[in-house]
């Protein structure tokens, strides 16, 4: 066996690899519960991979045979139902460990020196997530597939002199349509994931380099036994590794519970229009994205012209991919934070659940001064931050880990 | 403080809002319970003879809703299958459970498309086609002579008739908040006796119903029975990634 490694080692450092990434790469002993996700986004991940392969083994990206096709694989595909849950609870999934795992991020001040690539390369995951999952929903062809992707495509002709031609550019047809399918279907299933996996590599790979950030936002790496280890660091492997098997099963715990108890999850993960056939002459009398668009849409339509609606929404993103320059506080972690600090956090936050529960309902005009308002504490987080990162008191940060 | 309560107004408002139809008129709980084989069977024998002739449930194949619902393919096919395929033979108990009647037809006979039914419970959900096909009443104005209260101006004629008889709306004039004068059905009188009585015509209906929700979602008791079984796995995998966990982490301080 030994003999063997070292055949392998001569011609391919998997010892290396596997030392500098797991067996001694040292991480900060005090990882808590919010540390989980970022192992989870990466098991949500192969599960979406996986499950989708068996899916395109029988789903027919046909305008005329999608959604048959979807129904084929319900019923009469072996443990196609399985699959098909699976994959559009992955989804939503996904989204949610992503969100904590930004969230924890935004906590603890991991995407600060020497962390902004980390960042910005995670940034660059969310996008390309979005767009997979956007195309990705349009291939059930139901009618909120259908109107989902017309309203969201149609934006595109906001803007100035080419928006027209950009969004034909983009359905290849001038309304959505069988050559839009197909070309989703293409950017779903090959050119998009191929990015994402490219990213989340780059990703990993820019974490090990610098090392993994910590509740306390302490650099573990100041220091160091004679050895050179750091004095608050474990070896990913086995420390981190049976963790977050610990938050694996409970995650997939969760997980079975919908999609053995609640697959639809009330509307939310399937919604309830999904259910009838793309119908390019009847619009449904609610169009609503899945939840996790619905922030950025509530922001959209918040606002009242619908050039600057698309400026505000893309602007709503753009803004967290500068992140790391608009705070300018060298301390991480919230822990030793100012109360401005703190309370201008919680405000995003709720701002952001506001927003995505707005995003859900029909515009009404209350809703939609209601919108408007946690559009304004949305972005006047960044702009508070500015500010309240550079003048804020904050506490001592300790020289070594805590707990 | 005000927006506080504001928003907690809406939170828990909007739930209520959802629970009528979109005539207004509230709907009545289905209560279907998928485990009752015999209900099954009935809504399967009731929606094959009144419902199948328009509405297709063309996802759906004979030989799976027989097996599902606990009858032989002999059975189904004797008792249930009454279309003929392309070469004029029978209708084959493997085949989609589709219909004879052309859209164009449908189109001219009923003013619109007739839906496909495979999926209508996961689409409006049980309560609301329950409610739907209790609550025709007699319309003069409509070309079918009957509406709906669940909803309202239905291309659908009071298929089931027979067994409901027809029944007027009891209608009360309400006043709203602006001053506005709206009219509201709160209840119906027979007034042509249909062959069952008012409870046995809600048990047909719920029947079909149940069959309803079944074709919806066929692999929802399958999933349902092996859920238990994958989050047993998963809380006995549990203790034991609980306990190595532990057991790796007693020299870390």
């Amino acid at each position: 066996m030994n003999n063997f490694l070292a055949w392998i080692d001569a011609r391919f450092p998997l010892t290396k690899m596997w030392e500098e990434h797991l067996s001694k790469y040292y991480a900060p002993k005090n990882f808590n519960f919010w540390y989980f996700f970022g192992s989870l986004a990466l098991l949500v991940l192969v599960i979406q991979i996986v499950t989708g392969i068996f899916l395109t083994m029988n789903y027919k990206p046909d305008g005329e045979l999608a959604f048959a096709s979807v129904e084929y694989i319900m019923r009469d595909v072996d443990w196609g139902w399985l699959i098909r849950y699976m994959h559009s609870t992955g989804a939503s999934a996904f989204f949610v460990v992503v969100y904590l795992h930004m969230f924890r991020g935004l906590m603890y001040g991991s995407y600060k020196q020497p962390r902004e690539l980390i960042w910005l390369f995670g940034m660059f995951i969310y996008l390309a997530l979005m767009a997979e999952a956007f195309m990705g929903y349009l291939l059930p062809w139901g009618q909120m597939s259908y109107w989902g992707a017309q309203v969201i495509i149609s934006l595109f002709g906001a803007i100035p002199v080419v928006g027209d031609d950009l969004s034909l550019w983009i359905r290849g047809d001038y309304v959505i349509s069988d050559a839009t399918l197909n070309r989703f279907f293409a950017f779903h299933v090959i050119a998009v994931p191929l990015v994402l996996l490219g990213l989340v590599v780059a990703h990993i790979i820019a974490l090990h380099e610098v090392g993994s950030n910590n509740p306390d936002g302490v650099d573990i790496k100041k220091k160091k036994d004679e050895n050179g280890i750091p004095l608050d660091g474990i070896p990913f492997h086995p420390y981190y590794s049976v963790k977050d098997i610990v938050g694996v099963v409970v995650f997939l715990m969760v997980f079975s519970l919908i999609i053995f108890y609640a697959p639809e999850m009330g509307g939310y993960f399937l919604e309830h229009a999904n259910f009838i056939p793309a119908d390019p002459l009847k619009t449904p009398p609610h169009i609503a994205p899945v939840w996790y668009f619905t922030p950025f849409y509530a922001i959209l339509r918040a606002v009242p012209d619908k050039l600057m609606g698309v400026i505000a929404m893309g602007g709503a993103i753009a803004i967290l991919f500068v992140l790391p320059w608009l705070d300018r506080n060298n301390v991480r972690s919230i822990r030793y934070r100012s109360v401005a600090y703190k309370l201008n956090l919680v405000l995003f936050v709720i701002a952001f659940l506001a927003l995505g529960w707005l995003g859900m309902q029909p515009a009404t005009p209350l809703l939609t001064n209601l919108a408007r308002v946690f559009s304004i504490i949305y972005f006047g987080f960044f702009i508070a931050l500015f500010f309240i990162s550079k003048f804020e008191k904050t506490k001592p940060v300790p020289e070594r880990v805590t707990g | 403080m005000k927006k506080l309560i504001l928003i907690a107004c809406i939170f828990f408002a909007a739930p209520i809002a959802v629970l009528a139809s979109e005539g207004g008129f509230p709907l009545d709980k289905a209560n279907v319970d998928l485990h009752n084989k015999e209900a099954l069977q009935r809504g399967a024998k009731l929606f094959t003879n009144y419902c199948l002739s328009c509405h297709s449930t063309g996802y759906a194949r004979y030989n799976r809703v027989a097996k599902d619902i606990g009858i032989t393919d002999a059975q189904m096919s004797d008792n249930m299958i009454f279309t003929t395929d392309e070469n004029g033979e029978k209708t084959k108990v493997g085949s989609l459970m589709k219909v004879a009647m052309t859209p164009k037809y449908a189109k001219e006979a009923f003013g619109t498309k007739v839906p496909d039914l495979t999926l209508v419970a996961r689409v409006r959900g049980s309560d609301w086609l329950y409610t739907y096909l209790r609550t025709f009443y007699l319309d003069s104005t409509r070309p079918t002579g009957v509406n709906n209260a669940v909803f309202p101006n239905v291309g659908m004629p009071h298929v089931l008739w027979n067994l409901q008889g027809y029944q007027k709306p009891v209608i009360e004039t309400e006043t709203d908040h602006e001053g506005h004068e709206h009219e509201k059905i709160v209840g119906f009188e027979t007034v042509v006796p249909g062959s069952m009585t008012a409870p046995e015509y809600d048990q047909a209906v719920r029947d079909i119903v149940t069959f309803l929700t079944y074709m919806g979602e066929p692999a929802k008791l399958e999933r349902q029975r092996l859920g238990v079984y994958v989050l047993l796995f998963l809380a006995v995998l549990f203790v034991f990634a609980y306990f190595l966990k532990k057991e790796y982490w007693k020299d870390v301080h």
